[in-house]
């Protein structure tokens, strides 16, 4: 028990960091919403931020689809998203203009007595039929393939998944769809789906606590989350056909394939990449910022954060297993911003 | 006597004097109206602003819309049906009703006939701190402490124990994620407990003494005088905490979210996951991007908005009927 109210603890003590301080400065915040895949690195950056510059970050961490719609409603300087937009969208909702921040890793959690990080494996199909509610049980014949030494119980499987839209789900779902034909017949892939089974639970904070929480569940969530609530993670067999642990280095394995030049607007995915290494459930977070601002100060503000993580973030990034963009992405995105124009019709980046 | 002359100037007085009260009058009557029939214009422009929200999920759907349970927000395929909120939501205040109605009666009989005064007050003050703690706080505590007592209570003891038994079998049938609408029931039980234990306790106490002293008199135990005097006597009061607390247990959001699992499906067992009215709106309201999913959601706002106004008709006629019946 104290264990959970040390981590609800943990989760508000986050929470207040991002907003902490507001007196000290005569600058107003950077306001933004959306995904809870980047809140744990957001919130790192944003206190670094806040004692380099002054100039805090309030980050609401509501999901992706709420970021989206907060963009497009234009309550918030920029929106945060795990799933990128097409073009159409993009124009759609407001005009806006769309670039990766940050990649990260999703992992299936588990909450087994005994069972230690990593000691298991899964495969994306046998992952599909757990959360189609085909496979029912841990001691299945299908998990007991997969794991020959692994000592599973006669339980119960309980499938733990997001309650809202989230692009954790988007990415999650995405990858499923691609290795399950019944997955994707049957379910698809999108920010929130009509689940099978299971329960849901509200952002990747949700699933995490959930998943602590409750005896037999399976859950996905992005690694940060998985690290600071000290889940029990699994071990997935990739497109190659090999067993790769969640981390920095498999997720930045898998992106190293993706071609960000070529994708418009950088609308891209990179769940179930090839390569030896790569993790198959790795996303980006894309940041989404109009092409026309009502206020170009508090725009400027926020891309000079932006530069700042580009330029200062790549460490702490690393150290909560996200990876950063690479240079050559950075600099295609820093060239997008050029099109982010103030009132007066002038280019506020730089301002 | 003081003799007052008549002249004009004072019947000018007094005529200016009805006036002024006349106008005063009148200005008191129209801001009491208004204020009466400000309540009248909200709730309209509630109503009105939802039919309008929800004209289009409405419209697409139909009458299947009340009768089907696939939520899908999915944008390429968005389906929506409210039967699982509308299900989650009865079935929940059910339970919370049928576990907190008894024992909230028990407690006041307790308190106003059988306790020590030196107890009384305790128990009277816990109760009303009972009905002071914020929602969100049985919420967390429903999922961090209740939720895993109950899973390892129904997983390991009920489910086994009622598996070979017909219907109960598949009311309790597991796995239970500790997490449900059973859970969900037993956290508004709690919840509401205090309305009706606080609320019967006051109107128990109106109970004229004369009356109970009556029935004691004639001999009468103490059950009796309580069954056949002070739960006639204070019946509409007792009826009216109840269904004070039902309106509760209708529209509560944040305890329940906690606790229910929010799945939008129909299932026949209370140890699965559900959903409610309330907790769907919460969960999904704030994301809700295409206008057909937002749609859907305000619609679920007019239909628990018609449930509360439908429970709350059906508590004035219920009434009606037994005063009608007790005159009689």
């Amino acid at each position: 028990m104290y264990n959970q109210a040390a981590r609800l603890f943990r989760a508000a003590a986050l929470a207040t960091a991002v907003c902490a301080m507001p007196t000290l400065s005569q600058a107003a915040d950077i306001t933004g919403a959306g995904s809870t895949f980047v809140f744990p690195i957001a919130a790192k950056w944003a206190e670094a931020y806040k004692a380099e510059t002054g100039v805090g970050l309030n980050y609401q961490s509501i999901g992706s689809g709420g970021g989206i719609k907060q963009i497009t409603a234009r309550t918030v300087t920029f929106g945060a998203s795990d799933v990128p937009l097409s073009a159409k969208e993009l124009a759609d909702d407001g005009n806006l203009v769309q670039w990766p921040v940050v990649m990260g890793g999703i992992v299936p959690v588990v909450n087994l007595e005994g069972m230690a990080s990593n000691s298991l494996t899964i495969d994306g199909a046998t992952l599909a039929k757990i959360f189609l509610g085909e496979i029912k049980t841990w001691n299945a014949p299908e998990l007991k393939a997969l794991n020959p030494s692994a000592d599973l119980p006669a339980a119960p499987i309980l499938v733990v998944h997001r309650a809202d839209g989230s692009g954790t789900t988007y990415n999650f779902t995405n990858y499923l769809s691609k290795v399950s034909p019944d997955w994707k017949s049957k379910v698809g892939s999108a920010t929130s789906v009509e689940w099978p089974t299971g329960l849901g639970a509200k952002g990747n904070e949700g699933v995490a606590n959930n998943v602590a929480q409750t005896k037999g569940a399976i859950g996905y969530v992005e690694t940060a989350y998985a690290k600071q609530n000290k889940l029990t993670t699994m071990k997935m067999i990739n497109k190659d056909g090999k067993t790769v642990e969640a981390s920095g280095q498999t997720v930045q394995a898998a992106a190293a394939n993706a071609d960000w030049a070529k994708a418009e607007s950088f609308n891209l995915i990179i769940t179930d990449q090839a390569g030896a290494n790569s993790w198959p459930i790795s996303a980006s977070t894309f940041i989404l910022m109009p092409k026309e601002v009502k206020d170009a100060n508090a725009a400027a503000e926020a891309l000079k954060f932006f530069a700042w993580i580009y330029k200062n973030g790549d460490k702490a990034a690393e150290a909560l297993d996200y990876v950063p963009m690479p240079t050559n992405v950075k600099e295609l995105a820093a060239k997008s911003w050029s099109e982010i124009k103030g009132p007066d019709g002038k280019a506020v980046a730089g301002m | 006597m003081v003799n007052i002359p008549m002249s004009s100037v004072s019947v000018g007085a007094r005529d200016l004097a009805i006036k002024r009260f006349a106008a005063s009058d009148a200005l008191f009557r129209l801001v009491t109206r208004s204020a009466a029939y400000l309540v009248l214009t909200l709730l309209g422009a509630f109503l009105v602003t939802l039919v309008i929200g929800s004209s289009l999920a409405l419209s697409t759907f139909g009458v299947g819309f009340f009768t089907t349970q696939s939520w899908n927000p999915n944008p390429d395929i968005l389906k929506f049906g409210a039967l699982a909120p509308i299900y989650g939501t009865l079935v929940t205040s059910a339970i919370a009703m049928a576990l907190a109605l008894p024992v909230g009666l028990g407690i006041a009989v307790f308190l106003t006939e059988l306790c020590p005064l030196s107890l009384r007050r305790a128990i009277g003050s816990a109760i009303e701190l009972l009905a002071g703690v914020p929602s969100i706080i049985y919420g967390m505590w429903g999922l961090f402490v209740l939720a895993p007592v109950l899973q390892n209570f129904e997983n390991n003891y009920l489910v086994p124990v009622v598996a070979d038994v017909p219907i109960l079998s598949s009311i309790f049938a597991g796995p239970s994620y500790g997490q449900g609408v059973l859970t969900a029931g037993i956290i508004l039980a709690i919840m509401v407990l205090p309305f009706i234990a606080a609320v019967s306790r006051d109107v128990f106490l109106t109970v004229p003494a004369v009356l109970k002293e009556a029935a004691f008199g004639l001999g009468a135990t103490t059950r009796e005088v309580v069954r056949k005097v002070v739960l006639p006597y204070s019946r509409v009061g007792v009826i009216g905490g109840a269904m004070l607390a039902l309106g509760r247990a209708l529209g509560e959001t944040m305890a329940v979210t906690f606790v229910i699992g929010n799945d939008p499906k129909v299932r026949a067992s209370l140890l699965a996951p559900g959903t409610t009215i309330s907790s769907s709106i919460a969960n999904e309201f704030a994301e809700a991007k295409e206008p057909m999913h937002s749609s859907a959601l305000v619609a679920l706002g007019l239909i628990l908005f018609v449930i509360t106004l439908i429970v709350l008709s059906a508590a004035r006629l219920m009434l009606a009927r037994m005063n009608q019946r007790a005159g009689a």
